[in-house]
């Protein structure tokens, strides 16, 4: 086990090293000079090469890399070039908002996905069946956007349930944090839920089609026992696997959910900065997003050979 | 993206063609496999639609009569008007072609880009294979719409961009698929017989291989066109895609959603509804598909 994650890390390295250069490179791809970006309203040509000496911009393309990289590493995501703020100090004030956005919506299409995926897999072809696959292919088809906007319409205009955006921080006032989270976690949750309730119901179909279920049938065991302690057990194997890989979609649903509802987190500071052109602020978001991902990958084949002893990780793959 | 990516998992344990799957006539196919039926039906819809577009609306969808402004659905304006007095269906209408090309062409460069990458990293093996599959592990481990907004904002937000954009977020999918493919294929015996023969081993890989490959690459771009649709939506919502006065559904949305808090809903909802229709059209008859094509997966039906 611990040979196969050391393993894993290490092939991790020439992808980091990889995702990297495509970060930095989507910074140069970028049309117009940078220095112009930071100068402002400066055109005197001699301030502007000094500017361009300065950050570096004169050197060969493979020098500013490592330069970049060197720098990245150390946390330093250079300035915005819109409000002049370090970009790793932005970026962190804007985290937690997202964290409870993305935490609140997975912990939703989990739990929503495992009572209806449940239910949904005992009575197969009921009514209730049909309904959440129904929900399901419309989870997966409806943008996101557009959802967010038929839920503020409905719920915050029509009948004025619930606040149509804005962000108030859980430590002022616990109770309104809480009142104006439900709908941007409610639509972010959309697609997962739709997978998740999907994943769940399939796999314990084919949990339930097994011989030691069969078992727990006969040795008298009520339904309830036989879900929780044999089926749900095995059959939440795959689902584990779905969760963690959703880490992805949850950032990229964060961006625009984030915009529409006016969520000041991650997300928005992205659309923001595109509207603004501040591509040191995207590019460091963009980087550190892609090696969340990663590390998330990980984690979940780590958790999934833990709970899955018949995955031999001696053997490579 | 997980829509596409449970889609690869499934499609990628395709075996060769199975050929009693042809001999059915084409109605009376459908006639028994009613999902196909209704996914290529509305597929067919749409493509119709797109094409004919000026035909089915007597409003043009660029100019409007602003003295005809923000009219609710009625029997003129069947979906309403926006604050510029155009006709939302007649937008909607011509908002599926742009929808359409930029999807067509989006798939075309994820299926050209990774098929090729896949034929040639399963084929030659080694540091090439281990080189290009490395770079295809660092454009997955990007989360997908924001590498596509990165791209598109790096290029400039442009319609063509955004085609690129989409395009190249959809090129792993197809480099994975094809790769694993040409490993299981090319150790068949009819392929080191042609080996054998001294046939070349790029016509080995077209002549041979690819075809093989094909019933499963036709599911993967149907699915992957539901997800270049709702890509070009969400890109031309932030801002990135279409530019006014274009049609486009996801522009379209972001424009009118400000009279929403007027409770004038129509503008957001005719576009949003089309691309529900849309990506729900493309989903599904790519699930009929892989039903239908894949032995394996029904075989297990």
């Amino acid at each position: 086990m611990t040979r196969y994650i050391v393993r894993r890390i290490v092939l991790m390295v020439p992808v980091a090293f990889l995702v990297t250069v495509i970060a930095f490179l989507l910074l140069r791809l970028a049309p117009g000079d940078p220095v112009l970006a930071y100068s402002g309203e400066v055109r005197d040509p001699e301030i502007l090469n000094e500017m361009r000496h300065s950050l570096g911009l004169d050197q060969p393309l493979p020098v500013q890399y490592v330069v970049w990289l060197g720098q990245t590493l150390q946390g330093n995501f250079g300035r915005s070039i819109r409000t002049h703020q370090q970009v790793g100090e932005a970026i962190v004030e804007r985290l937690p908002a997202t964290l409870e956005l993305t935490g609140v919506a997975l912990l939703f299409s989990v739990t929503t996905g495992l009572i209806v995926g449940t239910f949904s897999a005992l009575y197969r072809n009921s009514a209730l069946d049909l309904l959440a696959t129904g929900v399901t292919i419309a989870g997966v088809s409806v943008p996101n956007f557009f959802l967010g906007l038929m839920l503020i319409l409905l719920f915050s205009l029509v009948l004025r349930v619930f606040p149509p955006g804005g962000y108030a921080p859980a430590i002022d006032d616990p109770l309104e944090n809480l009142r104006r989270i439900v709908l941007p976690a409610l639509t972010l949750s959309a697609a997962t839920l739709a997978i998740n309730m999907r994943q769940v119901r399939s796999s314990l179909l084919d949990v339930f089609n097994q011989d030691y279920i069969r078992t727990a049938r006969a040795k008298g065991l009520s339904e309830g026992a036989i879900i929780v302690g044999h089926a749900l057990k095995n059959g939440l194997i795959p689902v584990v696997t779905v969760v963690g890989l959703q880490v992805g979609a949850l950032i990229e649903g964060a961006i625009v959910t984030e915009q529409i509802f006016f969520w000041p987190g991650v997300g928005k500071l992205v659309v923001d900065s595109i509207g603004g052109r501040d591509y040191p602020v995207v590019q460091a978001v963009v980087l550190l997003s892609a090696l969340s991902y990663m590390i998330s990958t990980l984690l979940v084949d780590i958790v999934y050979g833990w709970l899955d002893p018949r995955i031999s990780f001696t053997r490579g793959r | 993206m997980t829509v596409s990516a449970s889609g690869l998992e499934r499609t990628e344990a395709a075996a060769p063609v199975d050929a009693s799957v042809r001999r059915a006539g084409f109605f009376a196919t459908l006639r028994r496999h009613p999902r196909l039926a209704l996914g290529g039906g509305l597929v067919v819809v749409l493509v119709l639609v797109a094409i004919f577009a000026p035909l089915l609306t007597p409003f043009d969808p660029v100019v409007g009569d602003v003295s005809d402004s923000l009219q609710a659905p009625g029997a003129v304006h069947w979906l309403g008007t926006d604050d510029l007095g155009r006709d939302v269906m007649a937008r909607v209408l011509f908002g599926a072609r742009l929808s359409l090309s930029v999807a067509a062409i989006s798939v075309s460069i994820g299926v050209g880009v990774g098929v090729s990458i896949g034929l040639i990293a399963g084929y030659s093996g080694g540091a090439v294979d281990l080189l290009l599959m490395r770079l295809i592990d660092a454009l997955l481990a990007f989360p997908g719409l924001l590498l596509a907004i990165s791209i598109t904002a790096a290029l400039g937000p442009q319609i063509q961009n955004a085609m690129i954009a989409i395009g190249v977020i959809s090129i792993p999918v197809y480099a994975r698929l094809t790769r694993g493919q040409v490993l299981s294929l090319r150790e068949l015996d009819y392929v080191t017989a042609a080996r054998a023969l001294g046939v070349s081993p790029i016509r080995i890989a077209l002549m041979h291989i690819l075809p093989n490959l094909a019933n499963t690459l036709i599911v993967q771009a149907t699915l992957t066109t539901a997800f270049a649709i709702l890509q070009e939506a969400v890109l031309s919502f932030l801002g990135l895609g279409a530019q006014p006065p274009s049609p486009s559904w996801g522009q379209d949305i972001n424009y009118n959603q400000r009279y929403i808090t007027n409770l004038m809903w129509w503008g957001s909802v005719g576009p949003g509804v089309a691309i529900f229709l849309a990506v729900f059209a493309f989903n599904f008859l790519g699930d009929a598909l892989r039903d239908w094509l894949d032995p394996q997966f029904r075989r297990r039906a």
